[in-house]
This record gives structure tokens, sequence and C-alpha cells, in this order.
């Protein structure tokens, strides 16, 4: 077992090595940081002794090691067009966006597994159907568009619900927090639910489909032949087994929550980092994306090392070794 | 049994698709029925757009400033002519509706096809050859699984945009597209084809064409890529349903296709900015049409799968 | 004939009849089905694929598959109807009255759960025992089943059993609620020939000790032979015969069961030709010989040297590893086939007999290049095989060795015709001049194994297993080899199919004058047609005799175990 636990962290920061590096090429290789950074009328001697200043003629290794030290500090340069530290502006703006995420994370495993797990069990029930049907739409709404329908009724129409921003935020420490005020609370409903309906939706075909898988087994036929009662072969048999391709999926969905919110971010003006993610995209502001892209590998492999941790706790064929013949 | 068989085999394949099980299943579900007639429908406009569309939105000299911002139709103020209501230009909403659907499914097909002939043939070569080139491929494909394909996207276009001179970056921003759509999307059916590959490949007909003396490239070709390519159709509409709402909402995040080709997510942020003036339908009809599009295809997606799946029945 | 049906017996069906709603309509699976089954007797109910067994299995028990549904008949256990019974009734009766085991130990059980839960949970729901008193219950179980410390291995999941071991856990498992009677399902199938032989003994024990009644359901005619009291032989869905074993197997009265026992390979005579099941539609042969003079595969036979060994393996060695590392102390192999040597004469059948993971069909792959030997040389006529560099150097000689396999399920490309199949080896070894050319060949050899022109515009999905074998045969003879390989080439196919293809095998090789290599793990079948026989168990090759030497006067310890453990058909007589 601890092998694998040490497997899945020498893997794990493989990856944040590479991504590293991919981030590290966009930063110092497209476009010119010189030119981003300095005005028109910069002498060339200037440009030239700032180059030698910022280390840019080092060799590739060198400057790697140097991005990657400063990465892992937190320290990603000023952006081209705020003139300000990275991560000042992401700081400022991580709050807004885990919050979202983390409630909308919570509102689509609450509302997902449970409808999945429902209609494996109630296959032909007209609720099935009509879950079945509702998801297929579900599926076929995207994003954006769910929002602007939610702004359009509840905002514009009803006028029940703000229809941008955060609402009124306190301060705890560095952390601002929307969820203690009540216009805070208001305002987190539209977006969780539109960032939560895609994921819900898709976590509740998956359950689903896993379950369905699971019944057909011959375990589950030979528990039903000794007579164990339906409701035991359903949740205590059949649940447990198909948790464990479930939580592999669930957690890589969850993560995509957070890249998700780009787009939720954008449609209702709330002030997270997905937004100034896509500010930097059109202005080719090449810091902000370059720290984006570590910090959402970052919370990648900080969820994929707990679903293989999960794993673990859940499946004892990872935990003890099988036998050979006996 | 033996009879009807042998009947089959002279009548040839189109009679042998009609007693299929396939037919049988499409035949009896309605909901399939009307949802391949609504693609279909979006096809044909798409193709023949120039001929169906009632006006050229595109056409600057037949626009005026006078017809702007009317309503639909049936509605109070609305113009026979316009039959869903006319934008902020005086362009007509149906028409702009056509031929943003064929930008709309166009990008949208191109990526699909770049993604399957990426995928398929990752796929069949990690499959089949295994060892180091099968785990290398399967790692790089294990990790860009966990970035959405949204955000891959995003960062091709991004950079793309830093590398290329603007100019140059505006005559390709539609390759640019098709490739950032179709990179986030090769995963899928790289994996597919490999959990296939790996299965086909121990068949003893593989071994049978080996024993032959028959060479990689053909077995693969001729003996595995046909029976792998099941899964790969549902996948691919799938995936077309994913690359039309991803190109949307790319156009409607600013970073999609040129305003000079709306798509109809370019449509909808236009309209976006009239929402609150009231005037709903510039924004609320390029929206059902995409719904009612992604809908379609998944709704064929979803019915393919069922009756794929021998299990099922 | 209407089998006797006791009211006091402790299972009765009369009258069964199980129908398939399908698109086609309905399929009749089983009908007019008569059975009863005895306390402490075992009923076998044996039969081909197809034939309805495990649909009666799954009737009794209630677990029939949606579009399934009994339509007719009845079901009586000691008096008590059970068809008719509501879903919780028939639940409260599975288990505590009717035991059930499966096939596959592999996935019978729960991965996730501990023995322990899964014995405990099921007794405790049919019994209301404490926590307590069900665990030593359980641990009892285990005990009589066979596991040997089963205070410790109660704890353990079922991924550290054995097959063999899990298979125990099942009957446990089946057994822990005192059912009156037990269905088992191809309980033998999936486990090695010397593990079956214990698991029969400990049912046959278990059933005699607790008076519990058995259904054996299995194709295997020596498990019956060894394990059942009755048997009932069905075919097509009804049973046409029932009887003591004893009867069946000396005497059988229905025409389906005598050809089927004549069918059997027999383990203790050789014979010129296997016996046909004449009762079944596809027991065709074919029309006539070949005339070598004037056929195709007559033409041009190479000259080769006819002195000397046509193959020789030298210290054949393979090696795979099971587990990759980058540390190379902690990797895993698997040596497949460890120092075997032998040599096979031309126009020779060199039989290649062990139990699976022997190694007998890495031999197979690694004579024909699928594998290469990690160790070793193959010499082919005279050339080291190994030592050839290109795929293209090995071409001539890959043209000479062909080989047929076992799954006639996979052997075949499902998307490709027939013809294509055939011709595929034809046109790439360029043995004929053009396409008109290759297409005469392939209906040539479809005429030689008996299937004839039309069969090759279809598709494989439209055969039969047997001819499917058959196409298998045709595509190894289009390159006109001289050394074929069966790899198993029956061992997938239902009794009476076997006979036809063996005959086809044994005909083709006397006329082609072929050297052979045949593998089998099914001993009589070796017997009846091989010349040496050659033993096999964990990759080494044990001893090497003449078949009836090998037979009558075995040297090696393991090849007399391997005797012993063939079925003993309890007073088997030629039906002539």
């Amino acid at each position: 077992m601890f092998t694998f636990i040490a497997k899945r962290l020498v893997q794990s920061i493989l990856v944040m090595l590479t991504v590293a590096l991919i981030a590290f090429s966009l930063f110092r290789y497209v476009g010119d940081p010189i030119n981003n950074m300095v005005g028109q009328d910069t002498s060339l001697e200037e440009r030239v002794e700032l180059k030698e200043r910022l280390g840019l003629n080092d060799s590739f290794l060198v400057q790697f090691a140097r991005f990657a030290g400063n990465a892992a500090r937190g320290n990603f340069g000023f952006s081209y067009q705020h003139r300000r530290p990275v991560s000042d502006l992401i700081a400022e703006r991580l709050p807004a966006t885990l919050e979202l995420s983390i409630v909308s994370a919570f509102l689509a495993m609450a509302i997902g597994i449970p409808m999945g797990v429902y209609t494996a069990i109630r296959r032909n029930s007209w609720l099935a159907h009509s879950f079945m049907t509702l998801s297929l739409v579900g599926i076929s709404l995207p994003t954006f568009l769910i929002g602007i329908l939610l702004i359009l009724v509840f905002g514009v129409m009803l006028r029940w619900l703000p229809t941008f921003g955060r609402g009124d935020v306190v301060q705890l420490g560095w952390w601002s927090t929307g969820l203690l005020t009540a216009s805070g609370l208001k305002s987190l409903i539209m977006p969780s639910i539109t960032l939560a309906l895609f994921q819900m939706t898709l976590i509740m075909r998956l359950v689903r489909s896993e379950m369905l898988e699971v019944l057909r087994t011959d375990f589950v036929k030979f528990a039903r032949a000794r007579g164990l009662a339906e409701r035991y072969v359903n949740f205590v048999v059949a649940l447990k087994n198909t948790m464990v391709p479930v939580i592999t999926i669930t957690g890589l969905q969850l993560g995509s929550i957070i890249a998700f919110a780009i787009i939720t971010e954008s449609v209702f003006q709330w002030p997270g980092m997905g937004l100034l993610f896509i500010q930097a995209v059109g202005n080719v502001d090449i810091p902000i994306m370059a720290a984006y892209l570590v910090l959402i590998a970052f919370f990648f492999v900080v969820i994929n090392l707990i679903v293989d941790m999960l794993y673990v706790v859940v499946d004892p064929r990872l935990r003890v070794d099988s036998a050979g013949g006996h | 049994m033996s009879d009807t068989t042998a009947q089959n085999t002279r009548k040839g394949w189109l009679a042998r698709a009609a007693d299929s099980d396939l037919w049988y299943s499409f035949v009896r579900s309605p909901v399939t029925i009307a949802s391949t007639i609504v693609t279909l429908l979006f096809f044909v406009s798409a193709i023949f757009a120039n001929w169906i569309a009632p006006h050229n939105p595109f056409d600057l000299a037949s626009i005026s400033i006078m017809d702007a911002s009317l309503p639909p139709a049936w509605m109070v103020g609305g113009d026979p002519r316009f039959w869903l209501g006319t934008d902020d230009q005086g362009r007509d909403i149906l028409s702009t509706i056509i031929y943003g659907a064929r930008i709309s499914l166009f990008v949208g097909f191109a990526a699909v096809i770049f993604s399957m002939i990426l995928g398929i043939s990752l796929g069949l070569v990690s499959g089949y050859v295994g060892g180091r080139l099968d785990a290398f491929i399967m790692r790089v494909a294990d990790i860009q699984l966990s970035f959405p394909a949204i955000l891959i996207a995003l960062l091709i276009d991004g950079v793309a945009r830093g590398v290329l001179p603007r100019e140059m970056h505006q005559e390709m921003v539609f390759y640019v597209l098709i490739f950032a759509i179709g990179i986030s999307g090769w995963v899928q059916y790289a994996r597919t084809v490999r959990g296939s590959t790996l299965v086909e490949k121990n068949k003893e007909y593989v071994q049978a064409a080996r024993v032959i003396g028959i060479g990689p490239f053909i077995i693969l070709w001729r003996h595995i890529l046909p029976n792998v390519m099941g899964p790969v159709l549902v996948i691919a509409t799938i995936h077309l349903a994913i690359a039309v709402i991803t190109e949307a909402t790319l156009s409607f995040l600013g970073v999609g296709v040129p305003p000079t080709t709306p798509s109809l997510g370019t449509l909808i942020r236009i309209g976006n900015d009239y929402l609150f003036s009231g005037e709903w339908w510039i924004t609320i009809f390029p929206g059902i049409a995409l719904v009612l599009l992604v809908l379609a295809i998944n709704l064929l997606g979803d019915w393919l799968r069922d009756a794929l799946n021998p299990r099922l029945r | 004939m209407k089998a006797e049906v006791k009211k006091t017996s402790l299972l009765t069906i009369e009258g069964m009849r199980v129908e398939f709603a399908s698109r086609r309509g309905h399929v009749v699976a089983v009908e007019r089905l008569d059975l009863s089954v005895e306390p402490g007797e075992i009923l076998g109910v044996v039969g081909e694929s197809g034939a309805g067994k495990s649909t009666i299995g799954n009737a009794v028990i209630g677990l029939l598959e949606p579009p399934g549904e009994m339509t007719a008949g009845t079901i009586l256990l000691k008096g008590d109807r059970i068809d008719d019974l509501d879903d919780a009734g028939k639940r409260k009766m599975r288990g505590a009255r009717i035991g059930m085991i499966f096939q596959d130990p592999l996935t019978s059980l729960d991965p996730l759960q501990t023995i322990e839960r899964q014995l405990v949970d099921t007794i405790q729901q049919h019994l209301g025992l404490s926590d307590s008193e069900a665990r030593s219950r359980a641990v009892d179980l285990l005990d009589q089943v066979g596991i040997p410390d089963p205070q410790v291995r109660i704890a353990q999941y079922p991924h550290q059993f054995s097959g063999g071991m899990r298979q125990r856990v099942v009957i446990a498992l089946a057994l822990c609620a005192d059912p009156e009677l037990v269905i088992a399902d191809e309980p033998t199938t999936a486990l090695d020939v010397s593990v079956q032989a214990q698991i029969l003994d400990l049912m046959k024990a278990l059933c005699r000790d607790r008076q519990v009644g058995m259904i054996l359901i299995t194709h295997d005619m020596g498990v019956i032979s060894e394990t059942a009291d009755r048997v009932a032989v069905m075919y097509r869905g009804r049973v046409v015969e029932t009887g003591t074993t004893q009867q069946i197997m000396s005497q059988p009265t229905h025409d389906y069961t005598k050809s089927l026992i004549s069918a059997v390979p027999r383990p203790d005579k050789r014979l010129k030709r296997f016996p046909l099941v004449t009762y079944i539609e596809d027991a065709e042969e074919r029309p006539e010989g070949l005339n070598l003079a004037t056929h195709w595969l007559g033409k041009v036979r190479e000259e080769h040297k006819l002195t000397g060994n046509l193959l020789e393996l030298k210290n054949a060695h393979m090696r795979f590893i099971t587990r990759h590392s980058l540390f190379p102390s902690k990797r895993l192999y698997l040596d497949a086939v460890k120092d075997v040597s032998f040599a096979i004469q031309p126009g020779e059948v060199f039989g290649l007999v062990g139990e699976s993971g022997s190694g007998k069909s890495t031999i197979a792959r690694m004579i024909t290049g699928i594998y290469k030997p990690t160790g070793g040389n193959i010499l082919f006529d005279g050339t080291d095989m190994t030592a050839l560099q290109s795929r293209a150097a090995a071409a001539p000689y890959r043209r000479q060795m062909q080989m047929i396999f076992q799954d006639p399920f996979s052997s075949l490309n499902p998307r490709m015709r027939v013809e294509d199949i055939i011709e595929e080896p034809i046109h790439f070894h360029n043995m004929a001049y053009d396409r008109q050319e290759a297409h005469q060949i392939m209906h040539d050899l479809l005429d030689v194994v008996g299937l004839g022109a039309q069969a090759a515009r279809k598709f494989p999905h439209e055969f039969s297993g047997g001819q499917r074998q058959r196409i298998s045969i045709a595509r190894a003879l289009a390159t006109r080899p001289r050394f074929l390989i069966c790899d198993e080439p029956t061992s997938a196919l239902d009794v009476s199919i076997q006979a036809q293809v063996l005959n086809l095998l044994k005909d083709l090789q006397s006329e082609l004058n072929l050297t052979m290599l045949f593998i089998s793990h099914d001993l009589p079948v070796i017997r009846q047609i091989c010349d040496r026989v050659g033993v096999m168990r964990h990759g080494q090759l044990l001893e090497v005799a003449p078949t009836e030497t090998l037979f009558t006067d075995p040297q090696h310890d393991y090849t007399r175990h391997l005797l012993e453990l063939m079925p003993k058909f309890r007073g088997f007589r030629m039906a002539k």
C-alpha cells in the first residue's frame, strides 16, 4: 500500500513539473517579456540592460529553475495589464472562486449521486424516466446559457435575486467571504446553480450507468440467490462497488468545476480568478495565464491525491496483496 | 434460420441493414426519429444557407438601420418580413441563426474529425505496441484529462494570440479554434480505441494473421480498426455536442470565431447586452436554436449508445 | 417419455415451460419438463449448449432474467408450490430452502467485503442468530468445506483465496442457511482438472451428510459419470431421457443419448475414427476424400529434405515480465517455458498435453513467431528460425507452418467475409496468379472442409462453432503448409461437434501427409489422434513417449496423476 501512495506522490510531482515547464515556456517565449513591460520610448541600451538584470540571458535550465522556485513560493511576477504582482491579484480573487466552486461541488454531489442511485434502482419508474430526460436537457444546455436564462427570469423579470457581483463580503484575515451576509448568500444562489447543473447531470448519469453495471454482476446475482434483502443488495453490495469508479470520475469533474467557473464568473461578473483569466487571455497577459495554469494544476493534483487515498480506504484489493495458490 | 440468412446475403447490405436490430430500435423510438429530423434540418439549412435564409445578414447593402430592434413578427410592432425580429443593426434574426448554426456546425464537425483521427491513431498504436510508448501516451492522456476542454482551448487560443502577429491570427482564427477544440478531445477516443485494441489484439484472428506473416500496419488497418470503430461512433456524437457547446462558449466569451462570421455563441453574446432593455429576442432565439441543436445531437448519441450495446437488449 | 414423479420427492417439476419474448416472437427455451430430486441425491442435468439446462436452475430458484418467464407447469418443494410465490416469498425461499452455486468463483464473491461479512450477513438474514453465534457457525462451515485455518482466513477478502478455495467459500455460502436443495450450475468448469476432482468429492460428501438434494448442471459427461446418482439428458429444451447414471452410461435408450455417449472420446482404446453424433442436424461429413493427383493442394508440393526432423526445439525458454519496475530487483518474472527440447518427424502427429498454465500454448506461439523465445533455438526443416532477423526472411518458412486456434468465436475476423478470410493468406504469399485463381482455390478449400461454395459470401457470425473451425482449417490450408499446429481445436466445442472436426483433421492429415503438433488438455482425445505425446507441467517437458506406451506404462509421477484424473465412465460399453 505504501508503494502505491509513494508512486502517486512521485507522479504528482512529475505532473506539477510538467505543467510548470509549459507555464514557463509560455512565460518566457510567447511574445517578448521586455516589450510588454516597458513603454515604446525606452532606449535599446535600457532594454538590453533590463534583459540582463532580469536574468533573461541565462540558460534555459537556470531560468526554469528560477521560475519553478519562484512559483513554489507563489511569486509569478508582474501582470502586464494591471502592473501589480500576480500573487496579489490572485490572493484577492481566489476566495470568490473557491467559495463558488465548493458550494457548487457540494450541490452537484448532493443532488447528483442520490438521483443517480435512484434512477438505477428504480429503472422503470416514471420519475426515473423524467430524471433521465431532464438530464439530457441538462447536458445540452451550455453553462453560459443557463446563467443568462436564470438572470432573465429571476433577475430581470421577477427581480428576486441580484444579477451580478458578489454582494457584501466580510474580511477574515486575507480571506473574504460572502457566506456571512444575506446579500452575499443571495448573490451566490444563481451562479452556484449555474455551475452545478452541468456537473450534477454528468454525475447523475455516471452513477446510474456504473450502478447498472454492478447490478448485472455475478456477485450481485449470487447475493440475490442467497435470499439477501433487496435493500441490502442495493445499498450494501451494489452501492459500495459502484463507489470505486465513481470516486475517480467525480474527483475529476469537481476539479473541472474550478475551471468551468471561468464561464460562470463571466456571465455573473463574479470577481473571481476565472474572470481575471479571461481578461488575461484577451489582453495576452502571460504572467496571469501562467500562474492560473500552475494553480489549476495544483488543485487537480491535490484532488487526485485525495481521490487515491479514498480508493485505498474503499477497495481492500489495494490494501492487502492477493494470495498466490493456496 | 439458414434460409433467411441465405436470402439476406443475396440481397446485399441495404436489405441487411433494414432487417437489423439497429433499424428496428430506431423506428420504434419516436424521440429518436424526431431528433434525427431536427439534426438533419440543421445540416441541410447549414449547407444550403445561401438559398434557405430569407435575408443575407452580411450583405451590408441589404440591411437598414431603420429596421433595427424589431420584435418577432407575431408581437406588437413586428414586421412580417422578419419572422423572429431584428437585432440592433437591423439584421434578420432568423437568417443570422441559420448562418450562425452553419458556423457552429462547421467548427464542431471539423474539430471532431481532427480529434477522431488523432485519438484513433494514438489509441491504435498505444494499444498494439504497448510497453513504454503505451505508458507514455496514456500518461499524457491522464494529465490532459485533468484539464477541462474549455481551459485547454482557452490556453491554446491565448497562446496563439500571443505568438502570431495580429493579422495572421485573424486569418488563422478558424484553424486555431478547430485545433484548440480538437486537441482537447482526443483523449476519449484514444482511451476507448486503446482498450478495444488491447482486447482485439489478443483475439485469435489477429494471431492467425500474424501466423500467416502479415505485418503490423496491415493488421491494424484491416483487422483491428474495423472492429474498434463501434464505440467510436457513439463518442463522436457526444463529442460533437460538446464541441458545439465549447465553440459557443468560447465565442460567447469573446475568444472564439471572429465577429465578422458570428456563430450562435457570438449572437448570444451580442444579444446579452440587450437583455436588460427588454429586447430579449436577440439573445433568446439563438439560445433556443443552440439548445435544440445540441439536444438533438445528444438524443441521437444516447439512442446510438443504447442500440449498439449488446447487453441492454 | 414421462419420468416417474413422486409427490413425496424433495423437488418436483411438472410440465415446466419457459419462454423468452424477443422481437422475433417467442423463443421456447424449455418445454414439457418433468424432473424430480430426492433428499441426499445428486441429479445430473446434462446437455450441450443451448439445451436449456441453466434455464431450469434459474427458474427453480426464481431468478429468471426478463424477458424470460415461466409460462406453464408447477414446481413443488417438499409439496409446497414455489413457482407462484410473490417476490417476497421467493426471496425468503432463496438461501433458506434452495441454495445456488455458479460457475465462476472469481466473480461470484463481492470483492469489497470480507468472507466473514458475507457469511454472517447471509446467516443472520435467514436464521436470527446473534453476531457471535453467527460467526462461530460461519467458522464451522468453512471448516466443513475444507478451508484450513478457518478462524484466521474468515477475516480475509476474496482476492486472497485461490480459485479452488474460492469455490469452497461459495459452497459454504450456499449452504450456510441450511437449504434443502442446492442447484450447482457448471460448478467446476472454470477450475483446473486436479481441483475439479476435490470440489466434486466435497459436494458429494456434503449432500450425503446433510441429506441435501442437488441438481448438478453440466455439459461434461465425465463429471456426470463420477458424481451424479441419476441423470436427465436434455436436448433443445426437452428432457429426452432420465435414469440412473449406470443405466444411462451403459444402456442408453434414446437415440440422442446413445450418440452423445458414443461421441465422447474414449480414454481406454484408440479407434480409427471418432464416432459421430448422428442425431443432431449439423452432422454432415465430407462427401468424398481428396484426390491429391488432381487437386490444387496436391500440385507443386515442394521437394524438401525428407530426412531429419521437420521441427526441432532445443532448450527453448520463454520468460515474461509480469511486473515492470525501474528497479531490476523488484521486477517479477514468469518462466512460462523452461528448457524444453523435443523433435517432430515429418508426417508425425505429436501431442502436447498438460493443464492450464503448463506452457503448451506458449510453445505453439513461440514456434509460429508470435512470441520471440528468450532462450534456445527453434529449427524448422534444418533452419534456425530464431536466428532469422526480418519478417521477410522468415516469410517462406511461415508459409509452411499454420495454426488452428481454440476459440471458434474469436479466431475469425467478424467483419470479414469468409471468402476474404481464406483468400488473405493466398494473396499475401502470392500463391495465385490473379484474383480469379485465388477465388477458385478458395472455393476448392471450402469443399475440402465440407462447407461448400455458398459459405463464401457469408460472415462468421452466420455459422456455428463447428463450422467456424472448419473455416479456420480452410484458412490454414490455404498456404499449402507442411506443418499444422492445432491448439486445443475442439475444447470449446460441444461433444457432438468435436467428433466431426477431429475426423476432418484426421482425414486431412493422412491425405496430405501433414505433420501436426496437437495441443490439448483432454487425454482421451490425445490418445485417439497422436502418434507420440509430450507431457508438460509448469513450463517443463516431463516425459515424451509413443502414445500407447504413455497410456499403458507411464514413467513420470505427474503423468500417472493425470491418467488417474481421467473420468472413468461407469459401466462404459460401446453402443454399436
